[in-house]
Parts: structure tokens; C-alpha cells; sequence
């Protein structure tokens, strides 16, 4: 199938074409309504969420639970949750897990990607296929268990790190990036005697910074966001990653129990702890987002074609 | 393995002497046919060795399961051995007898009803919606407001469901916000999250919170593609703006439509596991089963494993057979389909 990336049609920016009818006002009343409702429905509870983690006790005992009005700020929430406890040793596991995850993904993709991206090299047909295969067999979920906790990786981060280490959706999007790189530079390279990993360490990565990034975004917020696999591979609480914890606290009901020692300080109230903690998990993918959303894009269209 | 060789055929471009001379740089991959096995060998390791890692890591964690579905035939027993292999290799085979008392497994026919009535309702109330949020957004003449309004809308994809569940709890909840404000109007508060009737209306809600935004992204470029002097014309002749929508968007995003509309097809035994998972002890098991929560009830959690391959096996057969129909449909209607002989 042919990558037809093509930018947003320049003809819709700005005017109105003369051969437009102008709206009616009742269908840009609905637009705007239905719009507006829709960026509210993500940024209104965001906001409810980190108001009620800044809250106080007294403000979330007067508001009868959520804050939407925020009265002050009070961080006490926070100081708890970095004191010590499953939390802070669940963000640890969490950024241990993303940041060496990504690191050993994207060090696996990038090899594969390049290895794959020469046509008339030794195996090529049956390796793109062996690489390809997986997209339309899922691993079933039973052997994938056995596996794992086969080869002794249970309790350890690399049984959340190692399997989803290669995705066929990344690949080929890295793939279709370093196919569109001009043969004549690879080529020039070669003529000066560069190897095939050289080529790919110094003309071909300088090349492709945007979309490494936006598949190490990918890569690190399916990390961050591993929750099922460490239900599976993780039966020691102290190796839970942030979602597990997050699930525990939220929607099993549990009582979020943060460090032991209650000698008579007032503990801040659980509703503000707990939406402490979704705030803690949505602000690293919130952070990261703007610098690679521009990039994105380009790197969903060439996946969702080629795919 | 043919490959085809279109360009001049040129020597190893570092031995040749006359390599300096040559105006045009030698192609790098040459023709394979004529270079012996350990001469191909010699010169393509190092991408061999590149695409290693890779290939080791889908052997043991993708092509390994795929062959370990063969436990399904097994009354397989964890027991039998110190690891899995061991245990393998004594547990009985007993043929189709897994699947036998599968078939006969009220439970499992609960949760495939379920599954298939979720896709039904998501295709109706959850397809369509990408498609009209893109064509109201292709048609905003601000881009900045556009820009801001798919920045917005394209950062819930990025939420795990545990997040995204968390939401709706917060929001809607029985200690949720919604809840609290009716309780302070003196109303009874709606109970949302654990009513089994409404569940296929929260799960789809659900989904389209989480994925709306991010479904516009294809039909956007689509979009974009369309040429504008179609509109001009058919404005011309006095079409109206839901003319040109019927007879110039909608067509201009038919190839993409029906592509999508395979691939969720062809998925259709797949809803989402995370999301019913995490939500089938607040609704309960009647309502919020589906396969593949099934399998893991049925097996990890039981301890039952073969069972539960024998229903994973089972899924991913149908799976498989319904991808390449769809396909082949695709390909009979004179669309492109997932993937064709390029």
C-alpha cells in the first residue's frame, strides 16, 4: 500500500471560499455546544481531580467529597504520599520499568527496523514475515503465562519489560521511516567504507530524531501504563507498578495505606490522597504529551496505512 | 525467494579498481542469485545480527505461546514438573476434550453473547463517531482553535484503562462527583458504574472518551486529500452542504471507512480486556464477561490452564478466519483491504 502522508489542506486555513454558503446559526450553535462538551469532558474532570488532590481536609469535608472550587492549597497529600509507602515505591517500579523499557524497545526496534529496511539482503523475505506474523496472531494469554514465569521472570521487572519489547506497529513505522531515507545517502556511506551499523549509528538515527521519538513515546506510555501484565508476573506488592496501586486504591475500595507510623498526626483525608495518586500517574504521560503530539501524527498514518 | 534486479549490475564497490572511475555509485544490495550463500553471509551479517534481538525476543514471546496453544489438547498440569516445560511434557494428551466441555460451558457461551453484542452496539454507537468529529473538525476555519481542541481530545489515548475507569469512578461514581451534587439537590443518586443493564452504554461511553480524538486522526488525512475543487464545482451546481457531505466527504472517505470497518470486524471477538476486567467485580460477572476476560477467569486465575487455552485457541481461530473473510470481502468489494500483494 502507498503512504499518502499528507498535510492538512491548506485551502480550508482561514477564509471562508467565496463559494461557501455562510453557516446558519443554529448549526454553529450545535457545533460549538458539542465541541465545547467535548474538550470539557477531558479537561473538567482533570481539573475536579487536581483541585481535590491540592484540597484540605476542611474544603473536601465542606464540598461533601470532589473539589471543584479550589480554597487554597495544601500539599499534605503529597508530603504523605513521598514520605514513604506502596505509593513512592510504586512510582519507583513504574519509572524503573518505563525508562529501562523504552531504552531496551527502542534499542530493539531501531536494530530490527534498519535490519529490515534493505531489500535484497540475505533472508529479507522471510524475516519481514516472521516480523509481520505476530500482528495478526495474538500471543494467547495462557502459553504467554507459562512462559514467563517458565523462564523465572516473575517478580522481576523484565517480565513487564521483555515481552512487549518488539511491537509490529512500532517496527513498521520505523521501518517506513528509514525506507524513505535516499538510497543515495546509504549508498555514499557504504562507498566510504562505512558499516552497516555505522551507517545506521551516523547518517540514518541523526536523520529520524522525530520519529524515534514518537515511538519512544509510544513505547514509554505503554510502560507507564502496564497494569494487566503485572497482575499476571507480579505477586510480591513490592514490585507493583503505579497502576496496580492506583487500581487497589480506586476501584477495589481499599483503604490507601501510605506509611505506618500514625503517632498522632492527623492524616490528610484519603479522597484528596487518592486523587493525589491519579494525579501522579496522569503527570508524566501530561508532561511529555505537547513535545511530541506535533510529531505524532505522521507516525499513526504511516502505521495505520502500511499496517 | 526471487529478487529482481533493475539497476546495472556493479561489482563490491571497495575491491573493484575501477569503483573511483564509476560516475554512478554502485547499487548497495546487488542481486543475490549470483553471490553464494557465505558471500551474501559476509556481507549482510551485521543487518543479521541487527534484526537478532528482535527475532529472539518474538521467538521465546510470541511464536513460543503460539505453539504452547497445543496445551489445549492437554489436561495440563502444573504440578507434573519443576516448570512449565516439564509439567508439559508429562501431562496427558486427551484430544479435544477441553474443548468438549468448553462447548458445553454455559458460561462461556455467556461471554461470548456478551462479546458479540458489544461489538454490535460499538459498531452502531462508537464507529460513526470519529468520522463526524473529524468532518466538524476539518471544517473549522481556525486552526489554532482546531490545533487546540485535537490537543485536547487526542490526550485521553494515552490513559491507561485503569485511569480511564478511574475517571468514570471519580465522576460518575457512587462517591463520585455526579453523585454528590444530586445527594446535595435531595435526589437519589443514578447508580452508573454498577448497573449490569447499563454497562454496554458505560463501556461504550467509556471507549469513546478515551478514543474518539484519536479515531479522527485517519479520517483527517483522508480528509485532506479531497479535492477541493470537487466542492467548488458541486457548489456551482447548487449543492448544498449536506449534498457535498453525501456526495463528495463521504465518498472521498470510503476506502478508510471500509478498511476500519475490517479491521474491527475482523476483531470483533476482542472488546477490550483491560476495561471488563476491571470493572467485572463492580457490575458482575453476568453482564461484564466477555472472551477474553474468560480466559483468564478460566485459566490463570483458576488454575485450570488447559481450559483456558482451549478457549484462547478457540477465540483466535475465529479471529483468524473472520480477519481474512473481511479481507477477502474487502477485495471482492474493489477496496484495498488490510493487506495485498504489493
Amino acid at each position: 500500500m502507498t503512504d499518502t502522508v499528507v498535510q492538512q489542506s491548506p485551502t480550508r486555513r482561514g477564509r471562508r471560499p467565496v463559494w461557501e454558503e455562510n453557516p446558519t446559526a443554529i448549526g454553529q450553535g450545535f457545533k460549538a455546544v458539542l465541541l465545547g462538551l467535548l474538550v470539557l469532558s477531558v479537561l473538567f474532570p482533570l481539573w475536579v481531580i487536581l483541585v481535590t488532590s491540592l484540597s484540605s481536609r476542611e474544603t473536601i469535608a465542606e464540598a461533601g467529597g470532589l473539589v471543584v472550587v479550589p480554597k487554597g492549597i495544601d500539599t499534605s497529600a503529597y508530603a504523605t504520599i513521598f514520605a514513604g509507602g506502596a505509593v513512592t515505591r510504586a512510582l519507583w517500579v513504574s519509572t524503573l520499568v518505563t525508562v529501562i523499557g523504552t531504552a531496551v524497545a527502542l534499542t530493539v526496534t531501531v536494530l530490527a527496523a534498519y535490519g529490515l529496511s534493505q531489500p535484497r539482503s540475505l533472508g529479507y523475505r522471510w524475516l519481514l514475515a516472521y516480523f509481520l506474523l505476530p500482528f495478526l496472531i495474538y500471543p494467547p494469554l495462557v502459553p504467554r503465562y507459562l512462559v514467563v514465569t517458565g523462564l523465572g521472570l516473575k517478580d522481576t521487572i523484565w517480565a513487564l519489560i521483555l515481552p512487549p519489547a518488539i511491537s509490529v506497529f512500532n517496527l513498521v513505522v520505523v521501518r517506513g521511516f528509514f525506507q524513505g531515507i535516499p538510497q543515495e545517502l546509504l549508498d555514499s556511506a557504504r562507498i566510504d567504507g562505512a558499516s552497516d551499523f555505522r551507517t545506521l549509528a551516523r547518517i540514518v538515527l541523526p536523520l529520524s530524531r522525530a520519529v524515534i521519538a514518537v515511538v519512544g513515546l509510544f513505547y514509554a506510555v505503554s510502560y507507564w501504563n502496564v497494569w494487566f501484565d503485572a497482575l499476571l508476573f507480579m505477586d510480591r506488592n513490592d514490585m507493583y507498578p503505579i497502576q496496580r496501586v492506583l487500581q487497589s486504591y480506586l476501584l477495589a475500595g481499599q483503604a490507601p495505606h501510605t506509611s505506618g507510623g500514625t503517632t498522632g498526626v492527623t492524616m490528610p483525608p484519603t479522597e484528596s490522597i487518592k486523587m493525589a495518586v491519579v494525579v501522579l500517574t496522569v503527570a508524566p504521560i501530561v508532561a511529555v504529551y505537547p513535545f511530541i503530539q506535533r510529531h505524532f501524527v505522521k507516525g499513526v498514518l504511516i502505521g495505520a496505512v502500511k499496517g | 525467494m526471487t529478487t529482481r534486479n533493475t539497476t546495472v549490475a556493479a561489482g563490491s564497490d571497495r575491491t573493484r579498481p575501477d569503483a573511483s572511475t564509476t560516475p554512478v555509485p554502485a547499487p548497495r544490495r546487488r542481486t543475490g542469485r549470483r553471490l553464494s550463500l557465505r558471500a551474501r553471509l559476509r556481507r549482510d551479517w551485521q543487518l543479521l545480527a541487527m534484526v537478532a534481538p528482535g527475532f529472539v525476543i518474538l521467538l521465546v514471546f510470541s511464536y513460543v505461546p503460539i505453539l504452547g496453544n497445543v496445551i489445549a489438547f492437554q489436561d495440563y498440569n502444573p504440578y507434573l514438573g519443576d516448570n512449565p516445560l516439564q509439567a508439559f511434557v508429562n501431562s496427558n494428551w486427551i484430544g479435544f476434550g477441553q474443548f468438549q466441555l468448553l462447548f458445553e460451558d454455559p458460561a462461556f457461551w455467556d461471554a461470548f453473547r456478551n462479546t458479540l453484542a458489544i461489538t454490535a452496539f460499538q459498531l452502531v454507537f462508537f464507529f460513526p463517531l470519529p468520522i463526524v468529529l473529524a468532518i466538524m473538525l476539518h471544517n473549522l476555519l481556525s486552526s489554532r482553535l482546531r490545533g487546540f481542541i485535537q490537543t485536547v481530545v487526542y490526550l485521553p489515548h494515552f490513559f491507561s484503562w485503569v485511569l480511564v475507569v478511574s475517571f468514570f469512578v471519580a465522576m460518575l461514581g457512587g462517591a463520585g462527583l455526579l453523585a454528590q451534587t444530586m445527594r446535595e439537590a435531595g435526589m437519589q443518586p443514578w447508580n452508573i458504574m454498577t448497573n449490569p443493564d447499563t454497562f454496554i452504554i458505560l463501556v461504550t461511553a467509556e471507549a469513546v472518551w478515551k478514543d474518539i480524538g484519536w479515531g479522527t486522526i485517519v479520517f483527517l488525512a483522508a480528509l485532506s486529500t479531497i479535492d477541493q475543487n470537487l466542492y467548488e464545482a458541486a457548489a456551482a451546481d447548487g449543492a448544498g452542504r449536506w449534498r457535498r457531505l453525501w456526495h463528495i466527504t463521504l465518498p472521498g472517505l470510503r476506502p478508510v471507512i471500509v478498511l476500519l470497518l475490517i479491521l474491527r470486524l475482523g476483531d470483533a471477538l476482542s472488546v477490550g480486556f483491560e476495561q471488563f476486567l476491571l470493572q467485572r467485580d463492580a457490575v458482575g460477572r453476568q453482564a461484564s464477561e466477555v472472551l477474553d476476560t474468560f480466559v483468564y477467569h478460566f485459566s490463570i486465575a483458576t488454575g485450570n490452564y488447559g481450559y483456558g487455552a482451549a478457549a484462547g485457541l478457540f477465540k483466535a481461530a475465529i479471529g483468524l478466519c473472520l480477519i481474512l473473510a473481511a479481507n477477502r470481502v474487502a477485495h471482492m468489494l474493489g477496496e484495498r483491504g488490510i493487506y495485498s500483494r504489493s
